[in-house]
């Protein structure tokens, strides 16, 4: 534990990446459907690893059983260098505050207000003052950009955008070193997503943070990802910096970066000329 | 604890110079110090006041999170307040842009209600009262609603959910079986047990029989099996319709054009009026068979003597007094159950609290109308 934390705010990092997810041969699945198969993924120290894949093609199976809440069929999990599976109870609770998660749907305590759901994890694994949890939740009210009067309300009076900032506003209870999103910025407005995109990299620059992010945002990839992993078929078909993912040539991923979305942002859309529609020519 | 994880634990080394109070920060000022990281806060400011000129030097400082930063940045506001000219120096890159990030802001502190406990006891009673007659008023409407949509599906038959039917009379009913067959064994065995060692007294045994059959058949089984419905299937509906409203699927069934009471709530509470009945039936039966048992084997009263003193004792009407109560406690019980989960709001807290409702009412409401029952059937001499 010693030599992680003195990486943590070392430059260093950058020389020899430090792996703090490695998945090895893994394989989830339900009943007789294989959603996850034989996958390898890393996860660098101090990077934003955006995940991509189509709908139920197997990402959120994957953070799950990262984050242990999914059985694994074969392979092997290592955080932080340590395998999960042979981590006494202790120390796992200890892995466990290391993290933080923001789940697809939020997953706020329905019968809190949204300062309980932040305060929540200092309150059960810290030992502060009220003052200072109060003002600390507060904080990271203001830091994912709630307005301070939506603190006391309960999950179930907030708008869609509202919950996934509250949500994050709970991940970022603890300040944790690594930080899984499903989706962030899905459901929130186009501003409200760039914003939450600048956040996630202040955030990853100031305190180090690690982030596996699942995400369909194209914006979201192209502004703070330093890596992009693919994942189709339950397989990870490309892992690499954007510019690889790009140059791919297989065919879901050509379709995903150079849809007409993909294209729009990668500026290649203005150098096609016939943009208007024409009917389909008559065969007789 | 917290504590005994950190290696690094948050320090402040603090010097005076002339009117300069100068602090060195060193340690981990992160979140997992707990309250060691406030503790050190509070010694740079209680240190701090006094000062002309204080410094604080966050060059040491090996770890930074927005706990720490806040605390820095909290202490350095306090001390500004105190009149002391404040500085922090030699932030690295990053934790400077931390300490920018978590500046210090006010909070509103949040508002707190106060109240004269007297007064708030009386307020809440007087809650409790409006809330009653809401609830009954809410109640009548609702009843209105049902009969309505239900008069509805009789002009339109074919949108009635046959197979919905079938499939709650399935749930209510026929899955109920065993536990209310049990448990009215064994009632009608202490029914009879007490009756006969109490009868005995008088030397009038034999006349236990009587009590067992009428007590059983006019109230006890009837009675005993609606309870059991309301707390097995009455919360089931609750629970049901409310974590539907809860994740709107309720909504979704209104936008769609269809009435959730004709959807939802008609198959369910009709069903227990059906099934209702039915295991009454199948209670009655085995409270008799429990109080036979015991007879005999407590008082050697045969079964065909059982049976024969029971002929005696009883008529069809006292039956039929049980049966008829059926359906109306199962209509109670079902719109009850029905309104409650349709009240529900979003926090799974609110959903206990509504099947909570729905069981007390329940059970309450068909007591009342027992004793409604009791009264009339007394006054029309049945
Ligand atoms: N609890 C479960 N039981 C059975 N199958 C499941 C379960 N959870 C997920 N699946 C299946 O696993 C597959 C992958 O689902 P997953 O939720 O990981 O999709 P996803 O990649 O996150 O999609 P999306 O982008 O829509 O969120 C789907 O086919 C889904 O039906
Ligand atoms: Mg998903």
């Amino acid at each position: 534990m010693n030599e992680l934390r003195t990486t943590t705010n070392g430059a260093g990092a950058k020389h020899a990446p430090e792996t703090v997810i490695r998945v090895r041969g893994l394989v989830v699945g339900f009943g007789d459907q294989v959603v996850v198969d034989d996958v390898d993924l890393d996860v660098y120290r101090g990077e934003v690893l955006g995940f991509v894949g189509g709908s139920g093609q197997g990402k959120t199976v994957l953070m799950r059983t990262i984050l242990g809440l999914l059985d694994k069929r074969a392979g092997s999990i290592e955080l932080f260098g340590k395998n999960r599976d042979s981590l006494p109870e202790e120390e796992r609770h200890w892995l466990e505050q290391r993290w933080g998660v923001l789940f697809q749907n939020g997953a706020l305590f329905s019968s809190q207000t949204v300062k309980q759901n932040i305060q929540m994890p200092m309150r059960e694994n810290r030992d502060v003052s009220h003052r200072f949890m109060d003002e600390l939740a507060m904080l990271k009210l203001e830091l994912v950009g709630l307005p301070a009067d939506a603190a006391d309300k309960l999950p179930s009076e907030l708008s869609g955008g509202m919950v996934k900032r509250a949500a994050l506003a709970r991940a970022l209870s603890l300040d944790p070193e690594l930080l899984f999103l499903d989706e962030p910025t899905s459901g929130l407005d186009p501003i409200g997503a760039a914003e939450f995109d600048e956040l996630i990299a202040t955030l990853q620059k100031t305190l180090g943070l690690t982030v596996f992010m699942v995400t369909h945002d194209l914006d979201s990839l192209y502004s703070i990802c330093d890596r992009v992993a693919a994942i189709a078929d339950g397989k990870v078909i490309a892992a690499g910096a954007m510019e690889t993912m790009l140059a791919s040539d297989h065919p879901w991923l050509h379709a995903y970066f150079h849809g007409v979305r993909g294209r729009r942002l990668t500026g290649a859309l203005s150098q096609r000329k016939d943009e208007t529609w024409k009917p389909a020519p008559v065969t007789r | 604890m917290a504590t005994d994880q950190i290696e690094n634990s948050p320090k402040v080394s603090y010097q005076r110079r002339g009117d300069t109070a100068q602090f060195a920060l060193s340690g981990d000022w992160t979140l997992i110090a707990s309250s060691l990281v406030e503790d050190q806060a509070a010694v740079i400011v209680s240190e701090g006041r006094g000062a002309a000129r204080a410094v604080i030097d966050v060059h040491d400082v090996a770890r930074l999170d927005t706990a720490g930063a806040w605390l820095i940045n909290r202490s350095r506001d306090e001390l500004a307040h105190a009149g002391v000219d404040v500085a922090v120096e030699g932030a690295r890159p990053e934790h400077n842009l931390l300490l920018e990030e978590a500046h210090f802001r006010r909070f509103a502190p949040p508002a707190r209600r106060k109240g004269n406990a007297l007064v708030d006891m009386f307020a809440e009673l007087g809650r409790l009262v409006v809330t009653g007659f809401r609830d009954l008023h809410a109640g009548m409407g609702f009843l209105g609603e049902f009969v309505a949509d239900v008069g509805r599906i009789f002009v339109r038959p074919w949108r009635f959910r046959g197979v919905s039917l079938v499939f709650h009379i399935e749930r209510f009913g026929f899955h109920g079986v065993p536990i209310i067959a049990l448990i009215n064994v064994l009632v009608g065995g202490i029914v009879a047990q007490q009756g006969i060692f109490q009868l005995r007294r008088f030397g009038a045994s034999s006349y236990a029989v009587d009590l067992i059959g009428i007590l059983i058949l006019r109230e006890l089984g009837v009675l005993l099996t609606s309870i059991m419905l309301a707390g097995r299937s009455g919360s089931a509906i609750t629970a049901e319709l409310g974590s539907m409203k809860m994740r709107e699927e309720i909504d979704a069934l209104r936008v769609m054009g269809l009435s959730p009471i004709e959807v939802l709530v008609a198959p369910r509470v009709l069903a227990l009026m059906v099934a209702l009945p039915l295991l009454t039936v199948i209670a009655d039966m085995m409270a008799l068979f429990g109080g036979l048992l015991v007879s005999w084997v407590y008082e050697g009263i045969s079964p065909a003597a059982f049976l024969g003193l029971l002929q005696r004792a009883i008529g069809r009407n006292t039956f039929y007094v049980g049966l008829i109560k059926a359906p109306f406690m199962a209509f109670v019980i079902g719109l009850i159950g029905a309104m409650e989960g349709l009240a529900t709001e979003g926090s799974a807290e609110s959903l206990g609290r509504h099947v909570t409702a729905s069981v007390v009412k329940s059970i309450f409401m068909v007591i009342v109308l027992d004793g409604f029952f009791a009264i009339f059937f007394a006054a029309i001499d049945y």
